[in-house]
């Protein structure tokens, strides 16, 4: 994959087969540490220490965990490859954190890509999750929490012409104050 | 863009919908499916959620519902979108890029007519 937006995508894809009624991403670019990393936080059904240990090995997944898939090996040889490192904490019942980091200025690390696109599909695509994206470069950050808006739409689809072009202005706008040159 | 005035908008954007089903309220739902598996996302499938979006809101498309999915099975065939018009069986498009999906939203979505060149017999 070229963006981490699209590893994100790819992570929060996960969150969702596990039964998360709830889903936190978070963004955070520390340009002055020189870091740059992503927290995905669900409330999914977790994993037991045996699995935790499994899904980020590609090649011990065995057909029982398959359905995990490549999605995280890739992200952490992603992040391995900029100095940075991948953990994942998670509890049965209670729901996995996976986070991620990366060297900002690193030269092999991929750019952030299109988020907008990403939390606009995931928002739109999983209309049964409440999404909590956050982004922050330094102190400048922006929040967008899914539920009044859902609340004030109520039986209106998300996917409604109207509505899609009022998410898109939201995100887009939220997202672009906060990266302004840095990607 | 300030939060609450950013809410009211949507409260007149609701407003606008809900009128304007009133004025079609005969027409049943189209589901659009795009699958968003790891297979999905890396043969691009993410742009062809996005181009479906885009072309609902540039053709002011009501009543149809998108959502995702993850793998399905036919990795090879990604990226993988499915129809199903309101009483239709459900039909399923592989090799679907951004210019297809549009094809198929016009064609299929909007007149019924399936893009047979894309079209998988599952």
């Amino acid at each position: 994959m070229k963006e981490l937006s699209l590893h994100i995508l790819d992570i929060a894809e996960n969150s969702v087969n596990a039964g998360a009624s709830e889903v936190e991403i978070t963004v955070l670019e520390n340009i002055n540490k020189d870091i740059l990393t992503i927290t995905i936080k669900d409330n999914g059904k977790g994993m037991d220490a045996e699995t935790v240990k499994r899904v980020t090995d590609p090649f011990i997944t065995s057909r029982t965990t398959r359905k995990v898939g490549l999605g995280l090996p890739f992200l952490k040889a992603a992040a391995e490859a900029c100095q940075g490192s991948l953990s994942i904490h998670s509890q049965l019942g209670v729901g996995t954190q996976i986070e991620v980091n990366f060297q900002h200025s690193h030269i092999d690390r991929m750019p952030l890509g299109d988020l907008q696109t990403t939390f606009l599909n995931l928002l739109i695509g999983y209309p049964q999750v409440h999404w909590i994206f956050n982004y922050q470069v330094d102190e400048k950050s922006f929040t967008l929490d899914d539920q009044p808006i859902k609340e004030i739409l109520a039986d209106v689809a998300l996917s409604d012409p109207s509505v899609i072009n009022y998410l898109k202005k939201v995100i887009s706008e939220g997202v672009n104050n906060i990266n302004q040159d840095n990607n | 863009m300030n939060a609450i005035k950013s809410l009211d908008d949507l409260k007149n954007v609701r407003e606008a919908a809900l009128a304007k089903r009133k004025i079609s309220e005969n027409s049943g739902s189209t589901q659009v499916i795009v699958g968003m598996g790891t297979c999905g996302i890396a043969a691009g499938a993410r742009e062809t959620m996005k181009s479906v979006l885009d072309y609902i809101e540039a053709n002011n498309i009501e009543n149809v519902v998108v959502t995702q999915t993850g793998c399905i099975g036919l990795c090879e065939q990604e990226p993988i979108m499915q129809v199903v018009l309101s009483g239709k069986e459900k039909v399923t498009y592989g090799k679907v890029n951004p210019d297809v999906a549009k094809k198929i939203m016009k064609e299929h979505v909007g007149s019924g007519n399936l893009v047979q060149d894309h079209v998988i017999t599952l």
